[in-house]
């Protein structure tokens, strides 16, 4: 993971233990991360299990779930991230 | 914080149940919720669910000692805790003293996409997080529909929901999810089909005008519970349900008599008046001294030191008063001694069932030996005749049930024997009827005893004076002219009395005479014995002068004999 001053894209990925779902939504949403944004992006993986209440504040329901912080506006991603597409064009990084 | 702790009859064995502590609720489901359960409170927008949850939370949090979490997921805890400081409960207290925990869940669908498979982990991992942070015993999802509108994917979410009921079940948290109602569905999205063991829904109706709250448990299972539309209101104390239908004919009776204030009326109860804990309806026209009759019972009441409730539905206490002070009778001083409560409302202020709550309400405020409604009748013009007799039962029923004596007028519009009364009559156990007499231009209050149960009475039919000391009852006049009341009555007297005067003086008169004749007869008499006396006295002198003259004759003779010297 990149710690570059120019860090543009803050992302928070929260998943629930080892569930295949979210060993599936970290594999992914990595391969993305370093595909689209390397160097330009801060992912931090959350366990539910390990920090619920940050899981509250962050107004978690769904787990696999990807927040993006920054840039704002926040956006949410429910899934195990294998809609790259619809990543993609969330995190603007596609045209829609 | 009103505190009511009720006391909870189990009906079933076996089933644990989890008392809501929410007046009324725990009487029809037979002692509360399943305990470690869920429980679907189902309606449509406004009609209560979310106050019922959480009060539901909350009595339990306060009398029971079990904790609650709420998850909202339409309102923010702010405005929660706004709106549950106006019925009197302190939230954001409760959550400083660990009884209360709530957790917001907001599910803005715009700022979401779906990317593949998910599930709602995150929200049992708040669940926990709440239950753990409170021990709590009792959660609410209020309403868990909102995650409807926030995922696309149904079949996880129904999947989801299948399994957060069970995981619930595991935590042994008795639970209450609310639903929107749906069109043909008890919810929209159809949770009845995840939360099987007990179904309550709410509504709220309304009828020419007349808003009414009711609510029915659909399902309950492995229990007995009541199956009716039962009435709620929500006021400043919260909910409060009405299962007075759930209650049975069991109750305990009292032999004591009570005096019905008059004393003329006593004595037709073979002397001592109404039994207490019984019901009476005195029904009559309008001006035939209804309000009257009871405002002595209540007088008399007072003054034996029992605290009465006397709602009116006609006048304002002020008048009620007054008018009352007219007859003699000073309900004021009842008042400031805090005997006496007056309860003044509008029928059609609300719907009948609410009145029927707000009476209840007034009753187990004020825990009264005496209930007066002046008139009933009233309350029928708000409600059909079938509603407000069972409302009218309910109220009879609660009234014996609590040893409380109640007195009913009801206004009857003609002197047949009023349709709408007989429909109530059945419940009371005293009836008492006035009519007016109309004859010779004039009217005059009657009374007599229609019924009365378990005593002795008198069938005859009096005449009910207003005086300025209260009500007196006359003995009507019964006679060769019919029954006569008023100056009917007042006239035939007079009529009576003169003629025994009449008679009377006849009799002197008579008496009188016979003394005069006596004494011409006695004088008579007198006159007769003095008459004989002097002929007796004549005749006396007569006989002596003849033996004298006879004697001298002879004398005679011999002295010529001497004389003449005649030989013998």
């Amino acid at each position: 993971m990149s710690k570059s001053k120019a860090v543009e894209n803050v992302l928070r990925l929260y998943v629930a233990g080892t569930t295949p779902n979210s060993v599936r939504a970290i594999e992914n949403i990595k391969l993305i991360c370093e595909e689209y944004l390397e160097g330009r992006y801060d992912l931090e993986v959350i366990d539910i299990y390990q920090q619920p209440v940050l899981a509250k504040g962050d107004q978690i329901i769904a787990v696999p779930t990807l927040l993006r912080k920054l840039p704002t506006p926040l956006r949410k991603f429910v899934g195990d991230m294998s809609a790259t597409e619809r990543i993609l064009v969330g995190l603007d990084l596609r045209p829609k | 914080m009103p505190k009511q702790n009720k006391t909870n009859k189990s009906v079933m064995i076996g089933l644990t149940k989890c008392p809501t502590g929410i007046q009324g609720l725990d009487e029809i489901t037979g002692g509360g919720l399943p305990q470690g359960r869920p429980t679907l409170v189902c309606g449509s927008a406004g009609c209560g669910k979310t106050v019922l949850a959480m009060e539901f939370l909350l009595r339990g949090a306060l009398q029971y000692n079990e904790p609650g979490v709420f998850i909202c997921f339409e309102e923010t805890p702010e405005d929660l805790t706004k709106n549950f400081a106006a019925l009197g409960f302190d939230l954001n207290d409760l959550i400083s003293r660990k009884l209360l925990d709530i957790d917001y869940i907001r599910i803005e669908r715009s700022e979401m996409s779906e990317t593949g498979e998910f599930n709602l982990e995150g929200l049992f991992v708040r669940l926990e997080l709440a239950i753990n942070t409170v021990k709590a015993k009792r959660v609410v999802l209020d309403t868990i529909e909102g995650l409807f509108a926030g995922f696309s994917n149904e079949a996880i979410l129904r999947a989801e929901l299948r399994r957060l009921f069970s995981w619930l079940k595991e935590k042994g948290v008795t639970a209450i999810i609310t639903g929107e109602q749906g069109e043909k569905t008890l919810t929209r999205y159809g949770l009845e089909e995840y939360v099987a063991d007990c179904v309550i829904t709410l509504a709220h109706v309304s009828t020419e005008q007349i808003a009414t709250r009711r609510l029915r448990i659909v399902k309950y299972r492995g229990s007995l519970h009541g199956t009716n539309d039962y009435p709620f209101l929500i006021d400043e104390q919260g909910i409060s349900i009405l299962p007075i239908t759930s209650m049975g004919l069991d109750h305990a009776v009292s032999d004591e008599k009570i005096s019905t204030g008059i004393p003329r009326l006593d004595t037709m109860f073979t002397g001592n008046g109404y039994y207490r804990g019984s019901s009476i309806l005195v029904s009559g026209t309008s001006g035939s001294g209804k309000t009257s009759i009871l405002s002595e019972f209540i007088n008399a009441a007072c003054k034996r030191g029992e605290r009465c409730l006397f709602f009116i539905f006609e006048e304002s206490p002020a008048q009620v008063i007054r008018n009352m002070r007219s007859i003699g009778i000073d309900l004021e001083p009842w008042i400031k001694k805090g005997l006496l409560r007056f309860h003044a409302a509008r029928p059609s202020l609300y719907g009948l069932e609410m009145h029927l709550v707000t009476i209840h309400k007034q009753i187990k405020e004020f825990k009264p030996d005496v209930v007066a409604i002046d008139p009933i009748s009233n309350l029928m013009n708000i409600g059909t005749l079938k509603e407000t007799k069972s409302m009218i039962t309910r109220l009879a029923d609660f009234l014996k049930a609590s040893i409380i004596t109640g007195i009913f007028t009801n206004l009857t519009q003609s002197d047949s024997l009023e349709e709408t009364a007989v429909g109530i009559s059945s419940l009371m156990d005293t009836w008492l009827l006035l009519r007016d007499l109309e004859v010779n231009g004039e009217r005059n209050r009657s009374l007599y005893i229609l019924k009365s149960r378990g005593m002795k009475h008198s069938n005859q039919v009096r005449e009910l004076l207003l005086t300025d000391k209260g009500i007196e009852l006359q003995d009507v006049y019964v006679g060769a002219a019919g029954v006569l009341t008023g100056s009917a009555r007042l006239s035939q007297e007079a009529v009576e009395k003169a003629e025994a005067l009449i008679g009377k003086q006849g009799f002197e008169f008579m008496q009188r005479e016979l003394e005069r004749k006596r004494k011409i007869l006695e004088a008579q008499i007198t006159a007769m014995r003095t008459e004989f006396e002097s002929e007796e006295d004549n005749l006396k002198r007569a006989v002596a002068e003849e033996k004298l003259s006879e004697k001298v004759t002879v004398q005679d003779r011999a002295d010529m004999g001497k004389l003449r010297k005649a030989d013998k």
